[in-house]
């Protein structure tokens, strides 16, 4: 298809995926194989010396994760994108590219609980250390800002759910202070937010959630958005210094606006490993093409859902931005028109008591820690994954005795409404 | 012509067209970007011609070099420079000098000089400026995505391989129009 851009739906199914040179294989086939054999010596050194496109061996690449890297780069409206193990090895190799020991890095304070560990523990050994900002109040976005700063790092809709970052906003100080604004879109998903369409740099994905979106595999997406201008303050030797790994290759320079995706892949995840296995994904990618089609219908179930709950007498309280009234509606309206996706939060009036009773009555939804799944699911954050927390933790990172997380499956609406009904009726 | 987008299909039929390439600027050092495209291009099947004063006679990339675009003894079909925009004019001025005229007048990333292209195009040249050939040839062709990398197309025609080896594949793709 000549000059043409394909919409979405189309770009989902296709995108990255070309007919099997050998076999005419239409879908894409799964290369399960460690290695790629040269075509000559030659070839092989060209390949080593990052001079050619080709596979070597799939810790460094595979052509089924390269589909996938294509695919989500496509859909995102990225230049390049690398495929790695995890949500988690994602954000390692992003911030192995960018920050040197001593460095600092402003994180929102509302992200996913595995994150803030993350940022709190294993990067700090590694020097990276992060200042935590209110997504609520911008200016401690600015105020963070030191000479150290090299990235800011923000989820579009952040895990537990309900809360909506203003990306224009944060963006506008990311490029104030001249550095990088990275967006875990897990939950959002490039079909109801593109991040790089309101000033991201750099976008990742726990491609184990909507994007893979049936709970069978984990897996991780870096996103390069090719606007970022690595020169400008040359604070970025990955990419702007000669690298004697590869005999003094500048990557900007040879690779130009998808030298961010290529330095996550030739220095970070050939010299760290966390490569994504070739099986999971072509799970994820049977996965994305349906993409848009499981997450409209994800978020629409969830607005039901979230209409049922904020009119339940056992309940004391609703956080889904698709809610008219919910403090984040306006930005919903503005950022995520077509829905506010599918995991949020609720309180109950019976508090502790009546969360872990919640999630032993539903018979439909899952008692787990995952979301993004096509189940519904649910978690009692204070009895699990928050459990060691005080009280005021708890509360300050939203996660209070009170408080249940649901993540929307695409079941039929009426059925999930009717399993709370049945397990809130019990409490 | 519009110089800030080039439609795939003109892209495409310029690369298909040309057989023989001088790359004025290539280097003979191994980790510069001239040096990778002018292998890169050999590699896929073009003639390339590297241009270079301080290697003239010698080799790069195996390719033997040449002072100058008219010592170069086969006619150039496309011209691909690696110098700075403000060098471009003198290039084009030597290029619109050879016999037979060269088709098309390629300017590498971040090379552009709208002036010169206006002069090539009314000598009727066609212009490419601010792309890599060796990044138009990877993404129209699918080689690209095997990085990761976006190629803004798609396609349900199976790729064709080309030559002996078994990584590279060719612009075209399979069908029975031949
Ligand atoms: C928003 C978000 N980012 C990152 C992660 C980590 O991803 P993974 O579990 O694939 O390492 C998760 C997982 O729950 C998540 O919800």
């Amino acid at each position: 298809m000549s000059d043409h851009t394909p919409g979405f739906s189309t770009l989902a199914i296709h995108a990255g995926a070309q007919p099997d040179p050998t076999t005419g294989a239409r879908a894409t086939p799964i290369y399960q194989t460690t290695s790629f054999v040269f075509d000559d010596v030659d070839h092989a050194a060209a390949l080593f010396g990052l001079q050619t496109f080709g596979n070597i061996y799939t810790r460094i690449g595979n052509p089924t994760v390269s589909v996938l890297e294509e695919r989500v780069a496509a859909l995102e409206g990225g230049t390049a994108a690398l495929g790695v193990a995890s949500g988690h090895a994602a954000q390692h190799l992003v911030f192995h590219t960018l920050l040197e020991p001593g460095d600092e890095f402003i994180a929102s304070r509302k992200l996913y609980g595995g994150s803030i560990n993350q940022f709190n523990h294993a990067f700090k050994s590694y020097g990276w250390n992060v200042v935590w900002a209110d997504p609520d109040d911008i200016s401690s976005f600015e105020a963070a800002v030191t000479p150290k700063t090299k990235a800011i790092f923000v989820e579009s809709i952040a895990n537990p759910g309900g809360i909506v970052t203003d990306l224009k906003a944060i963006s506008a100080v990311a490029k104030k202070a001249g550095v990088p604004l990275i967006v875990d879109n897990t939950l959002a998903t490039p079909y109801l937010w593109r991040p790089f369409e309101h000033g991201a740099d750099i976008v990742i994905h726990s491609a184990t959630k909507f994007l893979g979106g049936h709970g069978n595999s984990i897996g991780g997406v870096i996103v390069d958005g090719g606007t970022f201008d690595w020169t400008a303050s040359g604070r970025y030797p990955f990419l702007t210094k000669p690298r004697p790994e590869y005999q003094g290759i500048v990557l900007h320079e040879t690779f130009g606006n998808f030298a961010f995706a290529i330095a996550c892949r030739v220095l970070g995840l050939r010299d760290l490993g966390p490569a994504l296995s070739p099986f999971n994904a072509f799970l994820i990618l049977t996965g994305i093409e349906t993409l848009g089609l499981r997450v409209q219908k994800h978020s629409d179930n969830a607005l039901e859902v979230a209409k049922f709950l904020s009119q339940h007498p056992a309940v004391a309280g609703v956080n889904y931005a698709g809610l008219p009234g919910d403090r984040y509606y306006d930005l919903a309206k503005t950022y995520l028109p077509k829905g506010a996706g599918a995991v949020f939060t609720f309180r109950l009036k019976g508090g502790y008591e009546a969360g872990v009773s919640l999630v032993s009555n539903v018979e439909l939804f899952s008692h787990l820690a995952n979301i993004g799944d096509t189940r519904s699911l649910i978690i009692h954050p204070a009895s699990t994954t928050h459990r060691q927390l005080s009280d005021e933790q708890k509360t300050l990172a939203g996660a209070g005795p009170e408080v249940v997380r649901l993540s929307i499956g695409i079941e039929d609406a009426a059925d999930i409404i009717a399993d709370l009904d049945q397990a809130l009726a019990k409490l | 012509m519009d110089h800030d987008h080039y439609a795939d299909a003109y892209i495409r039929s310029i690369l298909s067209e040309v057989k023989t390439i001088a790359i004025v600027g290539a280097s003979a050092n191994a980790a510069r970007p001239s040096f990778f495209v002018t292998k890169y291009l050999a590699e896929r099947g073009f003639k390339v011609f590297p241009v270079n004063p301080g290697q003239a006679g010698k080799e790069i990339a195996g390719l033997l070099t040449y002072a100058t675009l008219k010592d170069i003894p086969e006619p150039i079909d496309m011209v691909d420079i690696f110098r700075a925009s403000e060098h471009v004019p003198q290039v084009v001025d030597d290029a619109l000098a050879l016999s037979p005229l060269p088709k098309v007048i390629w300017m590498q990333l971040t090379v552009r000089n709208d002036e010169a292209a206006s002069k090539a195009e009314a000598a009727g040249l066609k212009v490419v400026m601010n792309r890599c050939p060796k990044i138009e040839y990877a993404r129209l062709s699918g080689e690209i995505g095997w990085t990761g990398v976006n190629s803004r197309t798609i396609s349900s025609k199976r790729p064709l391989r080309l030559g002996q080896g078994v990584q590279r594949l060719s612009l075209d793709r399979s069908g029975w129009k031949k």
